[in-house]
């Protein structure tokens, strides 16, 4: 009991929750270098009060801290218009899902002292990627209320786009993953992150081949993992609303989107949110595809090994390697953020609905033959081979037929 | 009105795939990512840039070389080459100014002074450095050619009243100009 409430504040408040203003400072200062600015580099410890010669700035390290207290300083203003108890709870309804799912996530390797085994995750659910799905798309409730609590137009419409967004997309989410998770036929997040520590990453299979498992079939598997890869990367940006799908709060067309009412720390909980989904979508990925914790066989078992007296430290290592991985790909949502411009609201839903869905459709019987292949017969192989062919050209000509032929644009014209 | 129809460009497979634009977005930010980081930003030199991308990092840095000729900074009364006041106090400036910065107090020149030749010379001359919005319209309208823009552009204060610039602070700033001026025309 004692150890399970160390785990969940340690893990969220030490490991997570400082991430969040990283990930926040990161966004800044490489967003900067990209546009050939500077960024955030000043705020640090003023030694120039104290009389000393230089200020310290530690890169401006410390500036999501001096953001945060200006949040907490700033006015906590309630409009009078608003529908005061939804108004509240939005922002909570927020974070707390994201917070939420990160307890079936493994942190590292299992650490012991004095043999008594620890799994680096809170929970070690058996049903790790579904908890996951089910409990992360409850953040869209926090989103919706607020636009509708907020009674005004912006952030109405921003909680009705994300509303529509969410149902597009946690679709191709959810079946994105089946053929990933046929293949390790497991729905422990802890023992996915193991097997691959032994049998190489999903995407990168390059140790651990033996009779049981032999190269080519995972680099057969390859096709339908990379597609899997590519939808459940890009349905995870839609989920946590980040850049090519940020429509619920896009500063250019709905002012803020949903949290255009909210200020001070009401605001900085949606903010919080947002990262702390973007962590833990992260996070989620390095899991399932990125070897989560594992830096190769060697790496592990010698963490394995290490110990000092009784105490088996080796797991904490695991833990800086998946902590390297999940700002590595953070790093990458940022780089996404700042090339690819916002998607069209329909060309959105197109996306979720015409494209990915199908792809993901296909791609489920896709893995399925693959994974079921060294036990099939050729001809039965052949058979399904073409049959999969005949479906996506059944859905690509669906597709095709069902998109209506373009009309001129005439606006509010009467057309001729 | 003629009407214009505009045909939306027509698309290949590879361009409506959209991937292949994609990864050439990234290799452009992380292009840029990569020369700014190693200070290869196009323009870091002329800018003299403080090692990041393109900025000039202000304290350290400034603008002061750079500033171009015909930059407006801070208006200022400048005095010839043997230290005479060129304004005649005529007032021409201080009707002109659109946010009426300038406060003109005009006084005769007692007749025992070394340079009793002309008739007026301004008692106290104040410009509001808080209205000033660096117009140049002063400048332009000097038929004395004693009001010039300088380039100080950090014109900072702790009180209203420090912001305010007299005569001796205006003169200060000016400095010497050397060429030929009504007023002191022997010859008029």
């Amino acid at each position: 009991m004692l150890l399970i409430l160390a785990k969940v504040i340690i893990l969220t408040f030490v490991v997570v929750l400082p991430l969040v203003p990283i990930s926040v400072y990161f966004e800044r200062r490489f967003s900067a270098i990209i546009q050939d600015r500077v960024g955030p580099n000043r705020v640090g410890m003023p030694l120039t009060l104290l009389g000393m010669k230089k200020d310290f700035s530690f890169f401006g390290l410390v500036q999501p801290m001096a953001d945060g207290v200006k949040l907490f300083l700033k006015e906590d203003f309630t409009p009078a218009h608003v529908r005061k108890a939804f108004y509240w709870l939005a922002p909570a309804l927020t974070v707390v899902p994201a917070l939420i799912t990160l307890a079936v996530i493994p942190f590292g390797s299992d650490i012991s002292i004095a043999g008594q085994k620890i799994s680096l995750a809170i929970a070690d659910l058996d049903v790790g990627p579904l908890f996951i799905f089910s409990i992360a798309s409850l953040s869209v409730y926090g989103i919706t209320l607020a636009g509708w609590s907020s009674n005004s137009k912006f952030p109405f419409i921003g909680g009705v786009r994300s509303t529509a967004q969410m149902i597009s997309y946690e679709i191709c989410l959810g079946l994105s993953v089946v053929p990933v998770l046929m293949y390790f036929g497991d729905l422990n997040l802890g023992k996915i992150v193991q097997y691959q520590s032994q049998h190489g990453w999903l995407l990168l299979p390059l140790w651990g081949h033996d009779a049981a498992h032999p190269l080519q079939e995972k680099l057969l598997f390859l096709i339908p993992a990379f597609i899997s890869f590519l939808i459940f990367t890009i349905s995870i940006f839609a989920e946590t609303n980040r850049m090519p799908f940020d429509l619920p709060e896009c500063e250019t067309e709905l002012v803020g989107g949903y949290h255009t009412e909210y200020s001070s720390m009401k605001f900085a909980m949606f903010f919080m949110g947002e990262y702390a989904a973007m962590v833990v979508g992260s996070a989620l990925i390095i899991t399932l595809f990125l070897g989560g914790w594992s830096l190769g066989p060697w790496f592990d078992q010698w963490a394995a090994g290490l110990a000092i007296g009784s105490f088996k430290i080796g797991g904490f290592l695991n833990l800086g390697v998946f902590l390297a991985k999940l700002i590595g790909f953070i790093l990458f949502f940022i780089l996404v953020r700042w090339t690819v411009p916002r998607f069209r609201y329909d060309q959105l839903m197109k996306l979720g609905w015409v494209i990915f869905f199908e792809a993901a459709l296909v791609n489920v019987f896709l893995g399925a033959l693959v994974i079921a292949a060294p036990t099939l017969s050729a001809a039965v192989i052949g058979i399904g081979a073409v049959l999969l062919l005949v479906l996506c050209a059944a859905v690509i000509w669906v597709a095709k037929v069902s998109e209506a032929p373009a009309k001129r644009n005439s606006g509010l014209l009467l057309q001729d | 009105m003629a009407v214009i129809k505009l045909q939306r460009p027509k698309l290949n497979a590879g361009e409506k795939i959209y991937f292949g634009a994609l990864i050439k977005g990234f290799f452009l930010t992380m292009k840029h990512a990569v020369a700014s980081l190693r200070n290869k930003t196009r323009g870091a030199k002329d800018m003299e840039s403080s090692g990041l991308g393109i900025t000039m990092q202000y304290p350290e840095q400034k603008w002061d070389e750079h500033l171009p000729e015909h930059y407006r900074g801070a208006p200022a009364l400048v005095t010839d080459e043997q230290g005479r006041e060129r304004c005649v106090s005529c007032q021409l400036c201080e009707f002109i100014c659109p946010p009426k910065a300038i406060k003109i107090k005009p006084s005769e020149i007692p007749a025992d002074d070394k340079w009793a030749k002309v008739e007026k010379r301004p008692l106290e001359f104040d410009i509001d450095m808080i209205r000033c919005i660096y117009c140049g319209m002063c400048e332009e309208v000097c038929p004395e050619q004693a009001i010039y823009l300088r380039k100080d552009y950090a014109i900072t204060g702790l009180a209203r009243k420090d912001m305010v610039h007299n005569k001796k602070k205006l003169y200060e700033i000016g400095g010497v100009r050397v060429g030929l001026v009504n007023k002191w025309n022997e010859l008029k």
